[in-house]
């Protein structure tokens, strides 16, 4: 690996971001809600404001949070904040900065989905690495079945059998929330417990759900590679069967798995929204549902360019650990 | 399968005698190895009843059409036979022990250290994404782990030198290697722990005329270095007349006949042969290309009595009933015909 290449997808990198950055700054503008007027609005209901009282605090948010400036200026004024990793407060959430706000949502999907994709990646390419290994016995090659099975049901669905089921009916885990309600968070046992007990369901409906495609996908990979030459000579060679499972035939099969993976974690967050929803969990996905729902944009520049910028990076650095994985594309 | 394997090997000892008179002991003995694959059309015998013997340093060519059993005597021979095939009998004897009576784990040791196997598709059988170092150091520590680092990777660069490799090559990776290069890899890999039978695939099949020889040289010389027992297989008889000692000629499953490689040139046996080496283009009539008439009989199929009759002409009428046996000719030839039946009785 070259510093040239290097070099090239650290740029990539960059104008990925701005790409994405500008496209997120726009696209919430073009409605003609406005976030501030709305949040005074409410409280204008409960509380006594006179009507030119609230007109003045309104415009002197405007100001406070700039958008009395023009556009462009706005824009430029924005694409500072980035370079900074800073994104100002929140309209809905004030006074929190959109910082402190994703860095609270942040462990929650880390937590859950982050873990869930990479368990499912884990489990979906062995078992399917297993089912298409000649060797293998036939009881661990028929395991693969149900998971094959599971990828017809949508992740949604099978979150509400799994609550209704599970949580409703059999009463085994709590229906919802991240912990007990009254419960405060603490570093004890007891509330690590709590915890795992509210996210085994979510878990259990994202990993059901998404280790049937790396089965498949792995499956379908392995049946070419156990048929390679060089993996019969392996056998020739008088390696353990282990090994040739290991070096030779694992090695090279999960090589399509891996970019799989890079596209996997790309869609973490658009899971995250739906799963975060249905278990009440305060996480990234959360989090973004409500700043679009109440048009608070700093929040969702700070959600999206975080989410931006995470893939991004995750991408870039997964190029640099293919040719690791695969010499034959290290030179070009 | 035990007392069937003992029954095939008393039936064909005197087809294996005449090659003892050759003088060395063999090191190699192979009696009635039988390999059937059974497919959804039917029972297919691969192959039927083969015996040879092969002393350290002989090399034997094994000749004859596509499907006729060649690779499956080699895989056979590894009991690497794969389902739906299964070996039905016989023995393979490599001084005095017996490859079909071992334990899996037995063969897998003797794999490599006992019988070596260098595969058809050089071009292929290196993993693409682990070094050429990792491929050889792994074959060695899986006989014998208890060696140093060092000392396995002396013995790894010492096969490669042997081959004719520079000992950078210990560190490349298969795509950064040509074509003949790759080829004496896998029999710098099949020499590493100095086997007494090596089995060479077709290993010139994809390579051009000037790497074939360079590789054939190789694996000449390194014979000679361990004194191993080579079996080549191969199509091309002109590159087998110039480097075997022995021909095989398979047909349907069968060993017809072996020969020495002059014999075997000049004087054929059995008529498959015969119409083998006419068939091969030679310069005093030029442009002049003799086939053999007929196609290679289906396995799943096979003619009554000699599988061969509906294609030969010297076919009398006891051919297409009665199934000939090997039967010994002088100076060590063996020959599965009829037309020699009345010769071997005198």
């Amino acid at each position: 690996m070259n510093l040239k290449i290097i070099v090239k997808r650290l740029f990539f990198l960059v104008l990925v971001i701005w790409a994405a950055s500008t496209i997120v700054f726009f696209v919430p503008r073009l409605s003609s809600r406005n976030a501030i007027r709305e949040r005074f609005g409410e409280l204008s209901r409960t509380g006594g404001f006179s009507p030119a009282d609230l007109e003045k605090l309104i415009a002197s948010m405007q100001q406070q949070f700039g958008l009395d400036k023009p556009l462009l200026e706005q824009y430029v004024q924005y694409l500072n904040q980035i370079i900074h990793l800073d994104f100002g407060y929140s309209l809905y959430k004030y006074p929190s900065t959109v910082t402190e706000l994703i860095a609270q949502a942040l462990p929650w999907t880390i937590g859950l989905l982050l873990v869930t994709t990479v368990l499912s990646f884990i489990i979906g390419t062995l078992l399917g690495a297993v089912s298409a290994w000649p060797r293998a016995p036939q009881w661990m090659r028929t395991f693969a079945t149900p998971f094959i099975l599971l990828t017809g049901v949508p992740p949604v669905i099978m979150a509400i059998l799994l609550v209704f089921f599970v949580g409703f009916r059999l009463k085994w885990l709590p229906l919802g929330s991240a912990y007990s309600v009254g419960v405060v968070p603490n570093w004890s046992w007891g509330f690590f417990f709590d915890l795992m007990s509210h996210q085994i369901l979510p878990a259990l409906s994202l990993i059901l759900g998404s280790v049937g495609g790396w089965v498949l996908s792995m499956r379908g990979m392995g049946i070419t590679i156990q048929g390679e030459d060089y993996v019969n000579f392996a056998e020739h060679k008088g390696l353990t069967g282990g090994r040739i499972f290991r070096d030779y035939y694992l090695r090279n099969a999960m090589l399509p798995q891996v970019t799989g993976l890079a596209l996997a974690l790309g869609t973490v967050v658009t899971s995250a929204i739906i799963v975060e929803g249905l278990f009440g969990l305060p996480g990234i996905g959360s989090l973004l549902n409500l700043a679009i729902r109440s048009n608070d944009f700093p929040t969702i520049y700070g959600v999206v360019l975080f989410i931006t910028i995470a893939v991004a990076v995750l991408m870039t650095a997964l190029e640099f650990i293919y040719p690791l994985l695969d010499p034959r594309i290290r030179e070009n | 399968m035990n007392s069937m394997t003992s029954g095939t090997r008393a039936g064909s000892r005197n087809a294996t005698s005449a090659f003892d008179a050759g003088g060395a002991t063999p090191v190699l003995r192979v009696s009635g190895l039988e390999v059937t694959y059974y497919t959804d059309l039917g029972r297919a015998k691969a192959l039927d009843d083969v015996s040879f013997a092969l002393s350290a340093g002989e090399k034997l060519g094994m000749v004859g059409e596509s499907g006729s059993g060649k690779s499956t005597m080699a895989l056979a021979m590894m009991r690497m036979i794969k389902p739906p095939g299964r070996i039905e009998g016989g023995s393979v004897f490599i001084d005095d022990t017996d490859l079909m009576a071992m334990t899996e784990d037995e063969m897998r040791q003797a794999r490599l250290s006992k019988i070596a196997y260098i595969p058809q598709g050089a071009m292929n059988s290196l993993n693409p994404v682990t070094r050429i170092g990792a491929q050889m150091v792994d074959a060695i520590k899986s006989h014998s782990a208890r060696q140093s680092r060092s000392a396995i990777e002396d013995r790894c660069v010492h096969a490669l030198r042997s081959v004719d490799l520079d000992p950078s090559v210990f560190r490349m990776y298969a795509h950064e290697l040509s074509g003949g290069m790759k080829q004496r890899v896998c029999i710098a890999i099949g020499i590493l722990l100095e086997p007494k039978v090596i089995i060479a695939d077709e290993p010139t099949s994809a390579l051009d005329v000037v790497t074939q020889r360079q590789v054939m040289e190789t694996i000449d010389r390194v014979q000679d270095q361990i004194n191993a027992a080579v079996i080549l297989i191969g199509h091309d008889m002109g590159l087998m007349a110039q480097f075997v000692d022995k021909v095989a000629v398979m047909y349907a499953g069968r060993l017809v006949e072996v020969s020495a490689v002059r014999d075997m040139f000049t004087a054929p046996n059995h008529p498959y042969s015969k119409a083998l080496i006419s068939s091969l283009p030679n310069l005093d009539n030029k442009g002049v290309f003799q086939g053999i008439p007929g196609l290679a009989p289906s396995l799943l199929r096979l003619p009554s009595g000699c599988a061969f009759h509906p294609r030969c002409e010297f076919a009398m009428e006891r051919c297409s009933v009665e199934r000939p046996e090997p039967q010994n000719l002088e100076e060590g030839r063996l020959v599965t015909c009829h037309l020699f039946d009345e010769e071997a009785s005198q």
